[in-house]
């Protein structure tokens, strides 16, 4: 008797923190870092929430293409990102930017490019080509970590923009 | 003084543990490299084999070898050729964590073969590479 309670107890506990946000929480770090390790190799670790859901699943089915590259992963990494920046994607986000970006894109359009979307173009419109693609040291528009250094944590805020050779961007 | 004496250990031990990780990961592989018929494993040969230019006629990076991002020389931080990314040195006496795990080891050898040859690189090769870079 004594025993089935204590069974049940931890049975109960058990569910209790499976259920409990601090278990999701552990997930979504560990996905985080899967991310970041994953992906950030190579170039920065891009904010989920810059691309639709859609976007990320077209990149993640074809990463024997990515860019030029062949950037596949194995199953089980592959499973874990794909939940993981469709759950965090701009349709999910409900941030300013995300909104925005999801405004600027028709509802069949599915931009690989972040460099690409219309919305991210229209705030680099006035920056002369020249401190970005001529610009040894930012190379693309892609690069947005030359001069947001905020930019994988998400912050592109202007009084922040800092240009490699030029110094602070003021419009 | 004890204590002086302990720490002193257990930072001679840390140290150790990084090369002798290195050390085992790669070890591990070459034995399975073995296995798959390669011999003889050459440091001249790796460091031969990552200088050694492969052409990609037409693409953006059309001579590519080990050091288009690693540089020739492993001590030093190199950058993705492509994004322009920086890269921690490969050297394991640099940084601590490089060839420790054999997972890892496993998978940029493909994919960086891939990117730099056209193709995965041969067991004899990766051999060579891996018993040129575990030293340096």
């Amino acid at each position: 008797m004594t025993r089935n309670y204590l069974y049940g107890t931890f049975l109960a506990t058990s569910l209790w923190w499976l259920a409990s946000p601090a278990f999701s929480a552990t997930a979504t770090t560990s996905a985080a870092t899967l991310y970041k390790d994953e992906c950030a190799s190579c170039h920065m670790a891009y904010p989920s929430q810059l691309l639709p859901a859609r976007s990320w699943l077209k990149i993640l089915n074809s990463l024997d293409h990515h860019f030029g590259d062949n950037a596949s992963l194995d199953p089980a990494t592959l499973k874990t990102l794909k939940t993981y920046l469709q759950a965090n994607s701009a349709d999910t986000a409900g941030t300013r930017r995300a909104r925005r970006i999801m405004r600027s894109l028709a509802a069949d359009e599915t931009p690989l490019r972040i460099s690409a979307l219309p919305s991210i173009r229209r705030q680099h419109h006035e920056i002369p080509l020249r401190y970005i693609t001529a610009n040894p040291k930012v190379k693309s528009l892609s690069n947005c970590v030359a001069c947001h250094a905020g930019a994988e944590q998400g912050r592109f805020n202007e009084d922040n923009v800092k240009i490699p050779g030029y110094g602070r961007w003021d419009d | 003084m004890i204590l002086l004496s302990r720490m002193l250990m257990l930072s001679l031990g840390l140290t150790l543990s990084c090369a002798t990780l290195a050390a085992t990961a790669v070890d591990e592989l070459l034995s399975t490299y073995r296995q798959q018929g390669a011999a003889n494993f050459s440091a001249a040969a790796g460091k031969r084999f990552w200088n050694q230019t492969t052409p990609h006629a037409g693409t953006a990076n059309p001579e590519r070898s080990c050091a288009s991002c690693h540089t020739s020389d492993v001590r030093q931080e190199g950058n993705h050729a492509v994004t322009g990314k920086t890269i921690k040195p490969l050297a394991p006496s640099v940084t601590g964590r490089r060839l420790t795990n054999p997972k890892k080891i496993r998978k940029w050898l493909k994919r960086n073969c891939l990117w730099t040859r056209g193709r995965e690189c041969t067991a004899q090769e990766k051999g060579d590479v891996l018993t040129y870079l575990k030293d340096l």
